[in-house]
């Protein structure tokens, strides 16, 4: 069974059709990567996998999105608990102005978690496979913001990961870091794969190329193809496709 | 275009940049050396009346001597009774606002109603005070009625500051937290009034600022001409500096006689002003600091 799968998903920002009958299906331990031009509603897609797109007015939402088997828009669904089986890593990084150990710990203490022992052993467990551990053991009582862009990224992932999710939601991670901290990441990332599904939006082809196992290209609100990485960008059956990772458009 | 035209025209550009901010900086140095004229002629003629007999015993010899101790506790049991009475409510509403009330007809209404409550003159919720408090409830004039009726008066800028501190924290804050599967009270509690902190408390000083010195809500519910004994309940009737000032400037027994204490309570006055606006900047600068934002 696919960890998580759209069928026919159609979404409404009032009167502007973003998302236009979208199917597809992702299995567990595998990392997609949705890519495409701007505007393309690649990340619009990612984020009704924890229904972030709740919190925007007017949004419209068709078709079912199915994670582990259940609708997650049906009635029954908590939005808090989903959001905790799914996490989610944005693009620019936001960390919490709070100290390094209390914004790993921040999931835990709003999931109802207060052991402090447990909290302890999870937000080292976290920045560990975050890769941040080794760098910040010895402050983690100092302010997130003390952080460069890139740790704070990785910080930001340890927050995701404490909480123990099995999907991670990657919008852009890498936009807004330089060439070195991008490398991390992506190191990180591959990593991850072991123990999670990782869906990743991203603008850059090579890095699609470099970590994921299956691409999904959205163009103008539609899925135009997804297939396994190597089959997208070394023979593409659209056009479209090979036109955007040719750089023709985008 | 010739260099020529072209030189000319950066000529002109450069002589009317130069007018403007001349004007600029004429009109700011203007109002600065007002105000720092005000400071200088109060400082100067209440300075010589300052000293810790004054600050600290009942007026005596019909308030042409000793000092203003009764006025000075008053006005701090006003600002305390005010502010335990405005700052929860003020802020609690901000955040309903902010937070939870979504943009449309009902939050522009509210908004319009707290803009038009921050403009009523204060003389009008003195009288709005004593009706209410003072006869309706029958509190009498008393600590409590002029508190709630100073608070009433501040409580418009503690709902907007308060507001506009929480409208300054970025969404990414709130988003990050909700992706974790916080609670939006949670988010509130945790991420957002933390961060607002800092702003909510300088309007919660300024406010300060502003009812240390008014008379007009106080006049008829709950200053004392002259009362030189301290308050022992909330249901006592005080003496307060801005009304003290007004009585010895303009209905004490001698008038002439009266003039140094006079500027005296206006420094005092001033100084409580000033020093809660510096209070202010002080808190802000430090949680800015250590917030790094």
């Amino acid at each position: 069974m696919a960890k998580l799968s759209a069928n026919k998903v159609n979404l409404y920002y009032g009167d502007h059709h973003a998302l236009k009958d979208v199917s597809l299906a992702m299995d567990h331990n595998t990392i997609t990567a949705f890519i495409g031009p701007s505007g393309c509603g690649k990340s619009t897609f990612l984020r009704l996998f924890n229904r972030m797109n709740d919190l925007i007015p007017h949004v419209k939402i068709e078709g079912e999105i199915i994670v582990d088997g259940e609708d997650i828009y049906s009635k029954q669904v908590s939005v808090d608990l989903l959001r905790k089986n799914i996490g989610m890593v944005f693009q620019k990084p936001n960390p919490f102005p709070k100290s390094i150990f209390e914004n790993v710990a921040y999931g835990l203490r709003v999931n109802g978690i207060s052991d402090k022992n447990f909290i302890i052993e999870r937000v080292e467990t976290s920045l560990k496979q975050a890769s941040l551990w080794e760098e910040v053991k010895d402050k983690l009582k100092k302010s997130a913001f003390e952080l460069s862009g890139g740790q704070q990224q990785r910080l930001c992932i340890a927050r995701a990961l404490a909480i123990e999710p099995s999907v991670v939601l990657m919008d852009e991670p890498t936009s807004a870091l330089d060439p070195l901290a991008t490398h991390k990441i992506e190191e990180l990332v591959f990593n991850l794969k072991e123990d999670y599904t990782i869906v990743i939006v991203t603008h850059n082809m090579q890095q699609a190329a470099r970590v994921s196992d299956k691409t999904a290209f959205f163009y103008l609100g539609e899925l135009i193809e997804y297939d396994d990485t190597n089959n997208i960008f070394t023979k593409p059956k659209e056009i479209t496709t090979q036109n955007y990772i040719t750089g023709r458009f985008g | 275009m010739t260099t020529d035209k072209a030189h000319k025209i950066l000529k002109r550009k450069k002589l009317s940049q130069s007018i403007a901010f001349s004007i600029f900086a004429l009109i700011t140095a203007v109002v600065v050396l007002i105000l720092l004229g005000i400071l200088y002629f109060i400082f100067v003629r209440g300075f010589p009346a300052l000293s810790w007999k004054f600050l600290t015993t009942m007026p005596t010899d019909g308030m042409t001597d000793g000092g203003i101790y009764p006025a000075i506790i008053g006005t701090f049991c006003l600002i305390g009774g005010s502010m335990l009475f405005a700052f929860p409510i003020g802020v609690l509403s901000g955040i309903y606002l902010n937070e939870y009330l979504l943009d449309g007809k009902l939050k522009n209404f509210i908004n319009m109603m707290t803009n038009n409550l921050a403009g009523v003159p204060s003389i009008v919720f003195g009288l709005f005070g004593m009706a209410l408090f003072v006869n309706k409830l029958k509190f009498g004039d008393s600590i409590l009625a002029g508190s709630l009726t100073l608070g009433l008066l501040a409580l418009p800028v503690i709902i907007r500051t308060t507001e506009e501190a929480l409208k300054s924290v970025d969404d990414a804050f709130r988003i990050a937290s909700y992706a974790l599967g916080a609670s939006k009270l949670q988010t509130i509690r945790k991420v957002v009034l933390p961060i607002a902190f800092p702003n909510i408390l300088t309007g919660l000083i300024l406010s300060i600022g502003r009812v240390s010195g008014e008379t007009a809500p106080i006049l008829f519910t709950v200053a004392a001409y002259f009362l030189p004994k301290l308050p022992h309940s909330i249901y006592d009737q005080v003496m307060a500096l801005p009304y003290h000032l007004y009585v010895i400037c303009t209905s004490g027994t001698n008038i002439e006689a009266s003039r140094k204490m006079a500027y005296g309570t206006a420094l005092v006055l001033i100084l409580i002003v000033l020093i809660s606006n510096i209070l202010a900047g002080i808190i802000r600068n430090y949680y800015h600091k250590k917030n790094k934002i």
